[in-house]
């Protein structure tokens, strides 16, 4: 990792502070000026929120902090925020997302900007504080913007990304950035954070066009016959497409003004590789960091980082996984008693089928409350990704569990 | 929004006159004829006046007043979910608040929160109350049809003893609601807010001056206004009966009405001499099975409460059952 970024005017260098994701996401909240922040604790997404709490008792951060009383709340706030055009923004992760389930739908149906933090944890019963995508998997249908990320760098700079997706008056969607609790979200890594006034040249407050302003009533929320009711969602279908170029758009000028983007996808020694590894967030980071280590060993093996996972990239992920036969997905949730129980890998054969595409996939679960994955494990994914070549596995592996 | 006049802070409507002539829920929405809702919502709007955001939660004023694509508010309106009124009237204060602050916005508007007793008394409540207790400058005014009638007459916490709702029939084995209404306001006044009151469309008059309490206090905290709201459809009455039906809720102490401003407790209607609680009873066909003993335990259960209040007042405001 390196320790000092180049800026992107080249005039020298940006320092990097030692951070966690959580606090990188916290101090991109502030670096964007937002207005009102309603959260509720669950860990592992508190240390967001505290940091916040700290900027707004400092006076780093002019925002009213709603302290409300359930996650259900917390959403339905930012609504209200949004809705009364503040810039909105709320954290959550695992219990509190499931609560906020209802309201999700409400946000995207309503077309609010809200934009929303996700350090993902496993799902009750039995509890467990710890991480997997249990909770971000239940939220994938409920239309939001969905990106994940992989480093506490990249949460800061997504969360400036979200902002100018989200109120853009073409989009008009709310945002969620979700990254590893724990294993993100309580580590410490460098990262480069800007100034508030170029952050807010590159994703200026925009007047949110449906505001419940006096001057010029709205009516938001109505109820919509069957007559209706089908457009309204079709647009939300449509907005999903422009929200893709959108994205694509934002993080190439973020590129351009920041000196860091990501793409929608990243794929490493994709273009020779026999099979790739599909990953997201830390898991990610770990196979990007011993991708090299198995190519010194002659494992021609490559990996794909998703990090835009709705709207999905399909052109793009088609475009990478191209001149390969096989593909290993690794889910970090279970669609239980599904025909593949690994969400991801579901959606990528069903896409590979749809276009007529042989490719194999590989179904891996993985890490369910975050049952250690180390350097060991994250070999055995190349290796078994290479393996299923000759002979793929047709159900589900559920990796490192004791049966 | 031309024509509007709203009464300034502090002072009171001597007449109903006095109101403006503008609308802020006008005419068209699709609530059941006979409907009291309307009536309480109308006046509500007029005493708040253009400068106003609603937060309407799920409920038969919800559904009735904005049926896509029209809609009868004339004010900047938001329906979230059924639970949530409050917590999004919290985010629009709130964002009102700091974007006035910075200067984005120069009027500060009113927030009414408006909701159900499902909506409120039920599930609701969780919400309600962290609206209260983190002291946001919201108005809530509940709209107590005393079920959830939106959904075809189920029973709620706000339904009283004995009445027939469709998920507490009256047959054999039950007798309609077994258990007493719950008491929204006081659990309201607990919070220590500075306003609270109960209201009745059928005493235009005291209800309009408690929406203007309620907004006046505004500037102090969250206020709230407990209307009741007779149901043609669910009480089974005639729809001409309304507000015959609110009158006598009042006159037989079964819906007293008072007022808790800055603490203090008045009763704002007076009742010296009390009908029974029979003639409010027979007028509706939730109560119909009832039998001459059940209806002496809920006069029994009435007189209490009576007791009660004249208690809290120190005087004989509310006066014994007269024949």
């Amino acid at each position: 990792m390196t320790l000092a970024v180049e800026e992107a005017s080249g005039k020298g260098l940006k320092r990097p502070r030692p951070m966690s994701t959580n606090s990188a996401i916290a101090t991109a909240a502030r670096d964007l000026d937002v207005d009102v922040v309603s959260a509720y604790p669950i860990t592992p997404q508190t240390t967001v929120v505290e940091k916040i709490a700290e900027y707004i008792a400092n006076g780093e951060l002019d925002a009213e902090m709603i302290h409300v009383e359930s996650e259900h709340s917390a959403l339905s706030a930012a609504i209200g925020a949004a809705a009364a055009g503040a810039r909105s923004f709320t954290a959550t992760a695992s219990q509190g997302l499931a609560l906020m389930h209802e309201i999700l739908h409400i946000a995207s149906g309503g077309r609010v900007p809200v934009v929303m933090s996700v350090a993902t944890r496993a799902l009750s019963a039995p509890i467990s504080i710890w991480n997997d995508h249990s909770d971000v998997m239940n939220a994938r249908d409920s239309g939001w913007i969905i990106a994940f990320v992989s480093s506490a760098q990249e949460a800061y700079d997504t969360v400036i990304q979200a902002f100018k997706v989200a109120e853009d008056p073409e989009v008009l969607l709310p945002f969620m950035v979700a990254y590893d609790g724990y294993l993100m979200s309580h580590t410490m890594e460098p990262v480069v954070t800007e100034d508030r006034e170029t952050v807010l040249s590159y994703a200026p407050k925009r007047d949110y066009p449906y505001k419940l302003d006096p001057k010029k009533p709205v009516t938001i929320g109505t109820i919509t016959d069957p007559n209706w009711y089908y457009e309204f969602k079709y647009q939300q279908v449509e907005t999903m497409k422009v929200a893709l170029e959108k994205f694509r758009r934002a993080d190439e000028e973020f590129g351009k003004v920041f000196g860091r983007n990501y793409g929608l996808l990243e794929c490493i020694h994709c273009e020779d590789a026999d099979a790739i590894v599909v990953a997201t967030t830390s898991y990610a980071t770990t196979l990007k960091y011993l991708i090299n280590t198995a190519r010194e060993k002659g494992m021609k093996v490559g990996l794909l980082r998703l990090r835009l996972y709705r709207p999905f990239p399909v052109e793009d992920f088609l475009k990478a996984t191209s001149g390969v036969d096989t593909l290993l997905v690794i889910d970090r949730a279970i669609s239980y008693g599904a025909p593949v129980q690994g969400p991801l890998a579901t959606e990528i054969n069903s896409l590979f089928h749809s276009r007529g595409i042989d490719t194999k996939v590989v179904s891996v679960v993985a890490g369910i409350g975050q049952r250690a994955f180390k350097d060991d494990d994250a070999m055995n994914m190349f290796k078994l990704a290479l393996e299923s070549r000759k002979a793929a596995p047709e159900e589900t592996i559920f990796y490192g569990v004791r049966k | 929004m031309s024509g509007a006049e709203q009464l300034p802070k502090g002072q009171l409507y001597k007449s109903l006159f006095q109101l403006t002539r503008w609308e802020g829920l006008v005419s068209g929405h699709r609530l059941c004829a006979g409907c009291t809702a309307g009536v309480i919502v109308r006046h509500l709007m007029k005493v708040a006046g253009p400068n106003t955001v609603v937060v309407n939660a799920t409920g038969c004023v919800e559904v009735s007043t904005t049926p896509y694509p029209y809609t009868s508010w004339n004010v900047p309106w938001i329906h979230v979910a059924f639970e949530n009124a409050a917590a999004v009237a919290s985010g629009v204060e709130s964002a009102i608040k700091i974007l006035k602050k910075k200067g984005v916005i120069d009027d500060d508007y009113k927030v009414i929160a408006l909701g159900g007793d499902g909506g409120t008394f039920d599930i609701g409540f969780q919400a309600l109350s962290g609206m209260l207790e983190r002291g946001h400058r919201v108005m809530y005014v509940v709209y107590d049809n005393e079920a959830y009638m939106n959904t075809g007459i189920q029973r709620s916490g706000a339904t009283p003893y004995g009445a027939w709702t469709t998920t507490t029939p009256a047959g054999k084995v039950w007798r309609g609601e077994w258990r007493p209404k719950k008491d929204i306001a006081a659990i309201v006044a607990a919070h220590r807010v500075p306003y609270v009151a109960t209201a009745n469309p059928a005493y235009p008059l005291d209800m309009v001056n408690k929406f203007k309490k309620g907004l006046d206090a505004l500037e102090e905290g969250p206020s709230f206004v407990h209307v009741i709201m007779p149901c043609t459809t669910g009480w089974r009455f005639d729809p001409r009966l309304g507000i015959t039906i609110a009158r006598l809720a009042t006159e037989t102490g079964v819906w007293v009405l008072y007022e808790i401003d800055h603490g203090q407790y008045r009763v704002t209607v007076p009742v010296k001499k009390r009908k029974p609680v029979k003639e409010y009873l027979k007028l509706q066909g939730r109560f119909k099975h009832l039998t001459e003993e059940e209806i002496e335990a809920i006069q029994r259960m009435v007189d209490e409460e009576v007791e009660r209040i004249n208690k809290i007042v120190g005087r004989e405001v509310i006066g014994p059952v007269v024949s």
